[in-house]
């Protein structure tokens, strides 16, 4: 028997629930096409980031500027070009040249800035042919004064501004950093978002000891980071009417399975992908196959959400008490080799 | 090309190839094309030269316009047509050309430079089809069929004995008798295509007009203003304006002109020494000598040199003056002669303006794009209104915080008025702060609306003018208004572009629209100028737009004085008097006033004036923090203006310091118990923060804070100043005392080039700060034509100095081709005037001869001691001037010290024009040094490529990217083998720098050092440009070596590279510089090609130079040998 592994996200209908992520593969039209080749049943472009449009506008038009005008034979210093390239041009182009290229569905990420720019490069996004768009809510928030509730309230405002104006399906992805979140998720679906997508990984800077300077660092996620999403999944499962996507730490076919399990209608991978190349999107989607084929589950559908929160036997297990387990069964043996650096007290609750 | 002179070759190729070529020039590259344009001319080769007419280089260089450079042209034959305006220009381009095609003679046609050149006017326009139907194609076809074709080959440029030359010279002559007639039925055909008729000499005035002027060029509008206005009161007055000035038609001046005629004047925009009379005088008065009719007087006078301002009150000065009892044959007009008494007096308050014409003054900085908005302000005005525009802007020479005035007029009718507004309607201060330096409302007429960018809101304002301002509002009875544009621009994200903020004020002040269709509008012109950089600014710009209004308030105008404060004097009371009566003058921008004498009459002027000239431009100045400071001088070293200055002293010289007086220990073992001080000079500072940003030294507790700070200079500015004054009374370090050849070493000496008016952060003038203080009081500098000419020697004042002794750098500028040559000229001249001396100081002075001759001259000590021996000899030679060698050799005795020669220019020079002299130069084996401050593209006039352009860099005319490889002068010139070659980048590595500048002075034959210098034309962030010279040699993209042929000995390697392998891909230094990223946007592809392209010249020049660092010069000879065992 052949197992229908088709899901749903986001209103499409795709051909598996393994989804490429945002990463530098997806940047790329040529391998782009090795994801679709590979068996992926969905991709999601890099984001088009409005901070850095804006900055890139600034800081040409300031190059320009600079000294322009002010001296009797020397009017200007740079030559005038025929298009500087500077709006979103380039990522539409890409982005059209994906749909033309690929028959899988395309799914656009927007990082903004301003409402006007959310909404803007949504619509030019849409324009563009993608077939959802992934807002990608990156901010980090600084300004004392404003509070937890004032951020999630802009957050919803906007969310629900860019749903109107577009028509193409809207999903969110955000970080995990709020304090109620399964409030927030389910405001979030009634702002009418279609999707939320667990969960973005903040780029944390790090000081460069030399220069004293900081510095960004980027470090490609391991299935260390996957439990983080499965708790979240599992709660919210059924709980909004909103399709969930699950990224961050996804390298094995178990990895997707305990997603799919906790309630994800897609699974997204990026790290791994770049560490192994696009044949792992096959290797995932074949073990998955083989894997509810040896368990006999028709579908991923019927797997979908099985060991959510409120179709588990012990609900609280995805509070508190999973808390309480991790501490009461550390053992020095489950992190083989870090023992020694460990030094758990001899009258640890083990 | 190489210069104008390659560039007319180039035409001249193409047109003897059947194209149909043409070109655009200028004063000193117009006299490059002399020999083409004799060679084209002498061919009967049909082209045309465009010219904006502007000063050839004389006692100084002046890029603005007269007729000095086109009449130096007369004698090639080619025919000169003259516009007088800016629809002129295009008109008569057309004509011109089609009448080359029929008559083969070459035209020159020249309008004024900076006056039409770059005046904007409402003019109507040809479209291409009128050019195309205007131009005949069997013309076309004939100048093809004439053109060199192996099929049809022919043999043109022959050389030719007596027998022939002069009846084939005199063969052409035919053609250009047929030149008039022919202009003429073109002018007749243009008007038949446009409805505008021109005629080879113009006539307006009187119909039975006594006194006629006549003159070409843009004075002719001044000029017809003049004679109108004349003529409806009742004057019998005309005016001819001359548009074919070569070859002149007799018999069509004669007919221009009306019979009554009995006296003429004719003004010449150019200064003929030597000549009885200028050139269009003489060709009028030739004219009326061959004439059958009777003579008129006829007198001549010169007007507008350098783009000196010519009035419709000058054109009546020069027509009043035919009256006079006995009429001056010879005159000029325009400025005030009390040496040769040669000028007109003018009637200043004669004016011919139309009164239906609105005038509107404004002053701003080129920092805050007052300029740009000005300009879109006309656009709109002549395209939304239907009203005719016209826009003139005046800059001053500084290249950071210069300060930019602008004319705006416009009216219902064309407007002809080619000179600055002296009485203007509205005037805007777009800067506050210039209330206090320039006589902002001078040129506001009665009951004008002025309009001030005022940071103090409409109830305070009054109480912060200057007096004098105050003065002029009351007695003018001024309207007042005030906006914080500044205010406005800053929270939009404008920065202190406060342009578009005022423009919406004066739009909406002036009238001269509906408010709602001039936003419009103004918002439009905003979309047109930036549009294609991208939404952000646009948005920014249309907010501070949109908000400009709500902030724009009247300020009620007492009726009494009440300030005490005053206007700032252009320079210290205490200044000599030159200074205070002659470049004070010049500073508040009253140059025009001063009279002949007060001007030197040989282009010498004394150095040292730029202190005078106290700017205060920057916002922020950086702050000494002695308590983290390192010692490492390092600031000091990169300050491009001088400003940031360290100096080592014994501690009682501390005594009577003001309180807070900053000093700490100087920890170097060479100067043990000494203190230390960094400085900040805080009015000649310009902000640019190349300090702070290279200042290595950190707090503890904060790492954000260096030991130098940029901080606002509002809070620290009359404390600064105290320091600095006391700071500067400081006696300078004994030269003998200090190692000069490091880094801490140099700076602990007087830098004789200081405060120049170069760009804030320039590149180019840490290296010439460094030169000064290496050995400034030594120097001759020969200075090539550009930026480091402009800050360098541009009036008011200049930044190379002098020390307490009265020494310093000698500065000259010759041209922009010469000046290796120029330099060379100085090495010899020097060196024969040495020899000479040693020659006769044997038998002058035996008893000093020995010491002097054999002194070692090497360190500061020893020039110290030969300078002491010198003055000794020279007393001695005052005694005993009644010996002819005694005498000979007081005249030469100063060359006895070593004199360190310079030859300074840009990569413009050393690369492209200057290349041919620099070679030769190189090759002479002579004691000259040549410092290429190298920009890697024309930076004076605005970024044009060179030779030294990278590949894939923009620059204007490689706007799609520069398709070929940096030229390597280092390895060219190492080549000769007896250059010593440095490549030096400061930024990098900086005691690399002050060695090669050192070893380059200490060798004794030619020296090369090429000197990255960044620039505004790179697109960088300029407080970081030191920090991206380091990139540039971390990348390889410019490795660091010093070629010393003096280790060109057997086992030794005389290339030594002074960098590092590159350990960065090329792309972290280019992604940071927009001349590369621009393309990356603009042209992916192409650039993409260009980096992989680039990356692998740099790796493969990284690859040659590492061989060429194991390279041995010299083969072992059995005679080396014995030398070295002996």
């Amino acid at each position: 028997m052949t197992v229908d592994l088709t899901s749903r996200y986001l209103g499409l209908q795709l051909a598996s629930p393994i989804v490429a992520s945002a990463s530098p593969l997806t940047g790329e039209i040529d391998s782009l096409r090795a994801l679709e080749e590979a068996g992926a049943a969905a991709v999601v472009l890099p984001s088009l980031f409005e901070e850095q449009l804006e900055h890139d506008q600034v800081e040409l038009h300031s190059a320009l500027e600079y000294g322009a005008h002010s001296f009797a034979e020397a009017l200007t210093y740079l030559p005038e070009m025929d298009d500087y390239n500077t709006g979103p041009d380039a990522y539409l182009e890409h982005l059209a040249a994906a749909k033309e290229a690929l028959s899988i569905p395309v799914i656009a990420s927007l990082n903004g800035v301003t409402p006007g720019g959310w909404t803007r490069y949504a619509e030019l996004l849409q324009q563009a042919g993608a077939d959802a768009i992934e807002l990608n809510v990156y901010a980090v928030e600084t300004d004392p004064y404003t509070s937890a509730a004032g951020v999630e309230e802009r957050t919803l405002r906007l969310v629900s501004s860019i749903c109107s104006s577009v028509t193409v399906p809207v999903a969110v992805k955000v970080g995990p950093f709020y304090t109620s979140f399964a409030n927030f998720a389910v405001r979030l679906a009634d702002a009418r978002a279609d999707g939320l997508v667990l969960f973005n990984r903040f780029l944390q800077p790090d000081i460069d000891l030399e220069t004293l300077t900081v510095v960004p660092r980027l470090h490609l996620s391991s299935n260390d980071e996957l439990r983080l999403p499965l708790r979240w999944l599992a709660i919210l499962h059924g709980r909004a009417n909103i399709s969930l996507a699950a990224t961050s730490g996804v390298q094995t076919t178990e990895d997707v399975v305990k997603l799919l399990l906790c309630g994800a209608d897609v699974v997204m991978v990026a790290s791994q992908l770049l560490r192994a190349g696009p044949g792992l999107i096959r290797e995932l989607t074949d073990g998955l196959g083989e894997w509810l084929g040896e368990r006999e589950y028709a579908s991923v559908e019927q797997l979908k959400g099985s060991m959510s929160q409120l179709a588990c036997g012990n609900p609280r297990a995805f509070e508190r008490a999973q808390y309480v387990r991790a501490l009461v069964g550390f053992s020095p043996r489950d992190v083989a080799g870090q023992a020694e650096r460990a030094r758990v007290p001899d009258d640890s609750p083990a | 090309m190489q210069s104008e002179g390659g560039a007319a070759g180039a035409v001249h190729g193409a047109l003897q190839a059947g194209a149909l070529a043409t070109t655009f020039t200028s004063s000193q590259g117009l006299l490059l094309m002399l020999p083409n344009m004799f060679k084209i001319a002498g061919e009967l080769t049909p082209t045309v030269f465009h010219v904006a007419a502007r000063a050839i280089a004389t006692h100084a260089l002046s890029i603005f316009g007269d007729h000095s450079d086109v009449m130096a042209a007369r004698p090639p034959g080619f025919a000169l047509l003259c516009s007088s305006s800016v629809q002129e220009a295009q008109d008569l381009a057309l004509i011109a050309h089609a009448a080359t095609l029929e008559s083969r003679v070459p035209f020159l046609h020249f309008f004024d430079g900076f006056r039409t050149s770059h005046e904007l006017n409402t003019i109507e326009r040809l479209t291409e089809d009128d050019v195309r139907g205007f131009l005949d194609e069997d013309l076309v076809a004939a100048h093809r069929a004439r053109a060199l074709t192996p099929d049809r080959p022919v043999l043109r440029g022959s050389a030719q004995n007596p027998d022939v030359f002069f009846q084939a010279r005199e063969a052409a002559n035919p053609y250009y008798a047929a030149v008039p007639s022919i202009v003429q039925r073109t002018m007749a055909r243009f008007a038949t295509l446009t409805g505008r008729r021109y005629r080879l000499f113009d006539y307006v005035g009187h119909p039975q007009a006594e006194r006629v002027l006549v003159l070409m060029g843009s004075g002719a509008g001044a000029a017809t203003e003049a004679v109108e206005s004349l003529v409806k009161r009742g004057e019998r007055v005309g005016l001819v304006i001359v548009r074919l000035f070569r070859p002149f038609s007799a018999a069509a001046f004669a007919a221009t002109l009306p019979a009554t005629v009995q006296a003429v004047v004719v003004l010449d925009r150019t200064k003929d020494p030597a000549a009885q009379a200028e050139p269009l005088f003489q060709e009028v008065i030739t004219a009326f000598a061959e004439s059958d009719d009777p003579m008129p007087l006829v007198t001549g006078g010169r007007y507008g040199l350098a783009s000196k301002e010519f009035t419709p009150a000058m054109a009546k000065a020069a027509l009043d003056s035919l009256d006079a009892d006995v009429p001056r044959r010879r005159f000029t007009v325009g400025i005030v002669d009390d040496v040769t008494h040669l000028s007109l007096p003018v009637d200043r308050s004669f004016t011919a303006e139309p009164e239906d014409v609105v005038r509107a003054v404004f002053y701003g900085l080129g920092s805050d794009g007052t300029v740009g908005a000005n300009r879109n302000s006309v656009k709109i005005i002549g395209e939304s209104t239907g009203l005719h525009a016209q826009a003139h802007f005046v800059y001053d020479s500084k290249k950071s915080g210069s300060v930019t005035v602008s004319h705006l007029r416009f009216g219902p009718n064309p407007i002809h008025s080619t000179y600055l507004i002296d009485r203007a309607s509205f005037v805007a201060c777009h800067q506050f702060g210039l209330l206090e330096r320039l006589e902002v409302l001078a040129v506001a007429d009665e009951g004008a609306t002025v309009l001030l960018n005022s940071p103090h809101g409409p109830d305070d304002t009054w109480d912060e003018l200057p007096a004098e301002v105050q003065e002029q509002l009351i007695a003018k009875q001024l309207r007042l208004f005030v906006v914080d544009a500044t205010a406005v621009a800053r929270e939009a994200g404008l920065g202190r572009r406060v342009n578009t903020v005022l423009q919406t004020c004066f739009f909406a002040l002036a009238d001269v629209l509906p408010r709602e269709e001039a936003i419009a509008a103004i918002k439009d012109a905003i979309r047109r100028t930036y549009g294609k950089r991208g939404e952000v600014m646009l948005e920014r710009n249309f907010a501070a737009v949109d908000r400009a209004l709500d902030g724009l308030h009247e300020v009620e105008i007492p009726v009494a004085v009440s300030s005490k404060l005053r206007r700032l004097p252009p320079v210290p009371v205490d200044a000599p008097d030159f200074v205070r009566h002659v470049t004070g003058a010049m500073i508040e921008g009253k140059g025009d006033l001063l009279p002949v004498s007060a001007l030197p009459v040989d282009g010498t002027f004394p150095t040292g004036t730029a202190h005078f000239e106290k700017r205060s431009i920057a916002i922020e100045i950086p702050i000494w923090d002695h308590s983290i400071c390192i010692d490492c001088a390092k600031c000091a070293l990169v300050c491009p203006h001088a400003a940031i200055r360290l100096k080592v002293f014994a501690p009682e010289e501390l005594e009577g310091a003001p309180e807070g007086f900053l000093s700490k220990e100087w920890k170097a073992r060479d100067l043990p118990g000494m203190q230390m001080t960094v400085q900040v000079a805080p009015d000649d500072c310009t902000g640019c923060g190349i300090c702070v940003e290279t200042c290595p030294a950190h707090a503890k507790e904060a790492v954000g804070h260096r030991s130098i700070n940029l901080e606002p200079k509002s809070e620290h500015l009359d404390r600064e100043r105290e320091r600095y004054d006391f700071f500067l009374s400081i006696p300078e370090l004994d030269r003998a005392l200090v190692e000069p050849a490091t880094v801490k070493g140099s700076q602990l000496l007087q830098p004789l080039f200081e405060y120049s008016g170069a760009c804030e952060g320039c590149g180019e003038t840490p290296y010439l700060k460094l030169l000064t203080q290496l050995y400034g009081d030594r120097l001759l500098v020969a200075n090539a034509t550009g930026c480091s000419s402009i800050y360098g020697g541009n009036l008011p004042t200049t930044p190379w100095s002098q020390d307490a002794n009265g020494r310093g750098p000698a500065w000259a500028n010759s041209l922009f081709e010469d000046n290796a040559e120029f330099g060379l000229g100085m090495r010899l001249a020097l060196d024969q005037q040495e020899a000479s001396a040693r020659a006769l100081l044997p038998t002058v002075a035996p008893d000093l001869a020995d010491e002097i001759l054999t002194a070692d001259q090497t360190t500061e000590a020893g020039i110290a001691a030969q300078r002491e021996r010198v003055a000794v000899l020279r007393e001695r030679l005052l005694d005993t001037d009644d010996n002819a060698e005694a005498r000979r050799l007081l005249a030469i005795v100063d060359a006895l010290v070593r004199k360190s020669v310079w030859l300074v220019g840009g990569d413009g020079w050393a690369y492209d024009i200057g290349f041919g002299g620099l070679d030769h130069v190189l090759a002479s084996g002579r004691n000259v040094n040549v410092l290429v401050l190298d920009t890697e593209v024309y930076s004076n006039t605005g970024g044009q490529a060179s030779k030294a352009t990278p590949r894939g860099a923009v620059a204007k005319f490689a706007s799609a990217g520069k398709r070929t490889r940096k030229k390597d002068l280092g390895q060219i010139a190492a080549q000769y083998g007896d250059v010593y070659v440095a490549q030096v980048a400061m930024g990098a590595d900086n005691p690399q720098t002050v060695k090669a500048l050192a070893e380059a002075d200490a060798y004794d034959g030619p020296s090369l050092v090429l000197a990255y210098s960044h620039c505004i034309a790179h697109g960088i962030e300029i407080a970081k440009g030191m920090q991206q010279q380091k990139l540039a040699v971390d990348t390889g993209y410019w490795p660091l070596y010093r070629y010393d042929p003096r280790h060109t000995h057997a086992g030794e390697h005389p290339m030594r590279l002074d960098s590092r392998k590159p350990k960065l891909p090329l792309t972290a230094f280019t992604e940071r510089e927009a001349r590369f990223a621009m393309l990356k946007r603009s042209k992916p592809e192409e650039a993409a090609r260009f980096e992989a392209q680039s990356q692998q010249d740099v790796d493969e020049r990284w690859l040659v130079y590492e061989q060429l660092a194991q390279v041995e010069h010299e083969v072992e000879h059995e005679h080396t040998k014995q030398e070295e065992t002996t």
